[in-house]
């Protein structure tokens, strides 16, 4: 009889912390699915960003750093100069990557750093009570937008897939979704992907994950799936943004 | 023995090079030495400055302030610097580029034009080595021979073997620096 | 005769480094330690070490943290404006337990400043500078010699005790050039490096328990206890490691003290003050953090005064009088904004203060 399905080794035998409806859950389970799957999971160093996501290491069954809010390619790229040997990923909410950390991602991808990048975008800053990220919508009520946000105010949102994906050091790029089982095989295909091209040492890998903060929306956890579907993708639709083993 | 020397220029005349090799020498002779730069925001022109301090005892501090020696490649250097220096104090000129006749009393002048001896040794960039050699002879720190052994294993670690010609220049404008008659 | 090498200050921290077996340098172009940096680029190549030049002072110290993890000894550098920016990355240093040489080439400041030596970073160094309960070590250079020594030393003490070591020097000492003893074995070949704390570092979990590298400590009284622990290695650190160079003490009546570049102004105010008459010793300390707190008591009971110099408006000072407690007369004499502090400056001082009754 074949074992279709079982307890990821690289998920430690805890339960998620996170809230009810919450993504991180989904994209942190499919982190550690991947790693068991190319038996990297005593190569691994993770490092977890500022944010919701800084516990991953409470759940993750391989070694695990924290980093400064932003910092985490700065501290991935000299993990991984160093043992260049080893598997190096970091986990970032879009607060940490796309805000305070924008300089450090940019600058990563620029110098090409052979290291795996998982991105969650759920457009707001859920630890600290839900105020606007780089990338929260327009009209978007958030904490610190309480009439919605408003371009002439703050800006739009942010692309920083997109803006990363024009850079030369960047092999590939691809956004996905964890807000229904069809997204999450495709979530979990780009992630092995992204492994992958980091296992074949062919440079910089970011997967940008649409994620659900239903507590931080102010919605169900049912309608978060389904604000995913109507709002943000529309806005930052699925795909691949760059990937440079199709292009030559 | 306490020497405190000023060598000032514009950029490019060789004054770090001139500064760090009269260095090598002492410290080759056993002597304590320090050598300061002077850097500023810009990286060409302006005036360069180094402050060296020779001693037989500890050094203490590096900044020269009322040095004992002052070799001068420009006017605005001599301007800057001349009234600084020492009573009994030696002031080297390169009277190529500097025609203006210094007054100030209990301090020996050595006008040299190291400039035009330069050119005719073939390039005025090594008016830096004549000026040492006038200085060193002054000051007795090293013998012309240990200064040109000091030179030649300086520029041969800066330099490859095809610059050769390059050694020869500047040995015989340290030389001729050495052997000029005021 | 010992083989003697002219050697700039900043060339002598890379070196030191290099001979210490760091083998990852991170930094970030800023007057006056870019020589520091180039060297360490063309030294890191050269030993098969990692050199980044990084996108700010900021990502540099947290690659030094990432490179720490895996247990390669490891060094940033910068001047007083991007030391600021890195206080984030050390304070989490501090915490994650992560041995570390930073090395700040003080400049004028404050803001932007000038590009002159300075040295008015001395409370930034020696209280902590980044936020948070903590302590680094700081050492103070004042010569192309110290420098080399004091390099390797702070990346001894930094395994140690697993804490960020802060080697605090000047424009002026990072810029001079001075001989120093070439005491080490010129092939590069022969210099031993391996990878330090196998009990804590982070390179993959093959064989043991997987590892957490952590700061945020939100379970109720786990941070206290992090910070308890870390106040018994401070407490260590204050009772074995301070250094201090004492100079003409034995017969002085007033006493400098003096670090870095205004010690080794300091050496020669003393050298024409014993000249006119003046019996003046000084108090070099070489660890400006943990202070030479009770060197300073026990001279303090034998001499009438003290003259503190500083290229500052007067930082260290203080703690030279916390050490004092009020028993005898602490003077200052100080400049700013990268003057330099004038030898007869300080000896009109001395003057006046001999002849305070």
């Amino acid at each position: 009889m074949k074992k279709v399905f079982s307890y990821p080794e690289s998920l430690k035998k805890t339960k998620f912390s996170y809230c009810p409806g919450c993504g991180h859950g989904i994209s942190q389970r499919l982190v550690a699915e991947v790693i068991d799957e190319f038996k990297i999971r005593e190569k691994t160093i993770g490092i977890a960003p500022v944010g919701c996501a800084v516990f991953a290491y409470n759940y993750w069954n391989f070694d695990v750093t924290e980093a400064a809010h932003g910092r985490p390619p700065a501290v991935a790229t000299a993990i991984k100069r160093v043992l260049p040997d080893r598997i190096v990923f970091t986990y970032q909410g879009d607060g940490d990557l796309a805000s305070i950390g924008a300089a450090e991602i940019l600058h990563a991808a620029n110098r090409g750093e052979n290291i795996t990048v998982i991105f969650v975008n759920n457009a707001i800053y859920g630890m600290t009570g839900g105020q606007m990220a780089p990338t929260t919508l327009l009209g978007q009520k958030t904490w610190t937008t309480p009439w919605g946000r408003k371009a002439e105010l703050s800006g739009y949102p942010m692309k920083i897939s997109e803006a990363l994906g024009q850079l030369d050091g960047v092999h590939y790029i691809e956004r996905v979704a964890v807000n229904n089982p069809e997204n999450v095989l495709k979530a979990k295909k780009a992630i092995k992907k992204a492994f992958k091209n980091q296992i074949a040492n062919k440079g910089f890998s970011l997967v940008e994950v649409l994620s659900m903060c239903p507590v931080g929306w102010a919605v169900t956890s049912v309608e978060a799936l389904q604000w995913i579907e109507e709002k943000l993708i529309p806005v930052y639709p699925l795909g691949v943004i760059k990937d440079k083993s199709k292009s030559t | 023995m306490f020497e405190e020397l000023i060598i000032s220029g514009y950029g490019g005349q060789g004054i770090m090079f001139c500064g760090t090799l009269l260095a090598h020498l002492a410290m080759e002779e056993g002597l304590n030495v320090t050598f300061f730069p002077s850097y500023g925001a810009e990286m060409r022109g302006g005036t360069a400055n180094c402050r060296i301090v020779i001693a037989r005892e500890e050094i203490g501090s590096p900044m020269v302030k009322n040095p004992s020696s002052l070799i001068v490649f420009n006017k605005p250097s001599l301007i800057k610097f001349s009234g600084q220096l020492k009573e009994k104090g030696l002031l080297i000129i390169n009277s190529s580029l500097v025609e203006e006749e210094i007054v100030k009393e209990g301090i020996e002048v050595i006008r040299v034009p190291v400039t035009q001896i330069a050119q005719k040794l073939g390039n005025d960039k090594v008016a830096n080595m004549i000026a040492l050699g006038v200085y060193i002879k002054q000051k007795k720190i090293v013998s012309l021979e240990s200064a040109i052994k000091g030179l030649e294993s300086i520029l041969l670690l800066k330099n490859k073997e095809e610059k050769k010609n390059l050694i020869e220049i500047n040995r015989e404008a340290l030389k001729s620096g050495f052997k000029y008659n005021k | 005769m010992e083989k003697k090498i002219l050697i700039r200050g900043n060339e002598a921290i890379g070196e030191g480094a290099i001979q210490s077996g760091c083998r990852a340098y991170f930094g970030y172009p800023i007057t006056p330690q870019n020589e520091l940096t180039a060297y360490m680029a063309k030294r890191m190549f050269e030993v098969k070490g990692v050199f980044i030049q990084a996108e700010s002072e900021i990502a540099a110290i947290n690659m030094v943290f990432g490179a720490s993890l895996t247990g390669v000894r490891t060094m940033t550098s910068s001047s007083s404006p991007g030391i600021s920016l890195k206080q984030e990355g050390i304070s989490y240093m501090a915490a994650c337990q992560l041995p570390g040489v930073i090395v700040n080439i003080q400049r004028g400041g404050p803001g932007l400043g000038n590009i002159a030596g300075s040295q008015g970073d001395y409370f930034q160094a020696t209280r902590g500078g980044g936020h948070g309960d903590y302590r680094t070590i700081v050492l103070a250079p004042y010569s192309a010699q110290e420098m080399f020594d004091l390099t390797c030393l702070s990346f001894q003490l930094a395994d140690k005790y697993r804490n960020p070591v802060m080697l605090l020097s000047d424009g002026i000492v990072g810029q001079m050039i001075e001989p120093m003893r070439q005491n080490w074995d010129t092939n590069d070949k022969n210099i031993e490096w391996k990878v330090r704390g196998e009990d804590w570092i982070l390179n993959g979990c093959k064989g043991r328990e997987p590892r957490m590298v952590r700061s945020l400590l939100m379970e109720e009284g786990e941070l206290e206890k992090l910070n308890w622990e870390l106040n018994r290695k401070y407490k260590k650190m204050e009772e074995q490691e301070v250094r201090v160079d004492l100079w003409n003490i034995e017969d002085a009546e007033i006493i400098i003290v003096a670090y870095g570049i205004a010690a080794r102004i300091g050496k020669t105010v003393i050298q024409r003050a014993r000249r006119q008459g003046l019996k003046v010793g000084m108090i070099r300390p070489i660890t400006l953090w943990p202070f030479p707190i009770q060197v300073i008591k026990d001279i303090a009971q034998k001499v009438k005064s003290f003259l503190v110099i500083e290229m500052s408006l007067g930082q260290m000072v203080e703690d030279v009088r916390l050490a004092i407690e009020g028993k005898r007369r602490v003077h200052f004499c100080g400049r700013p904004g990268g003057s330099v502090l004038e030898v007869d400056e300080i000896l009109d001082k001395l003057r006046e203060i001999s002849n305070l009754k």
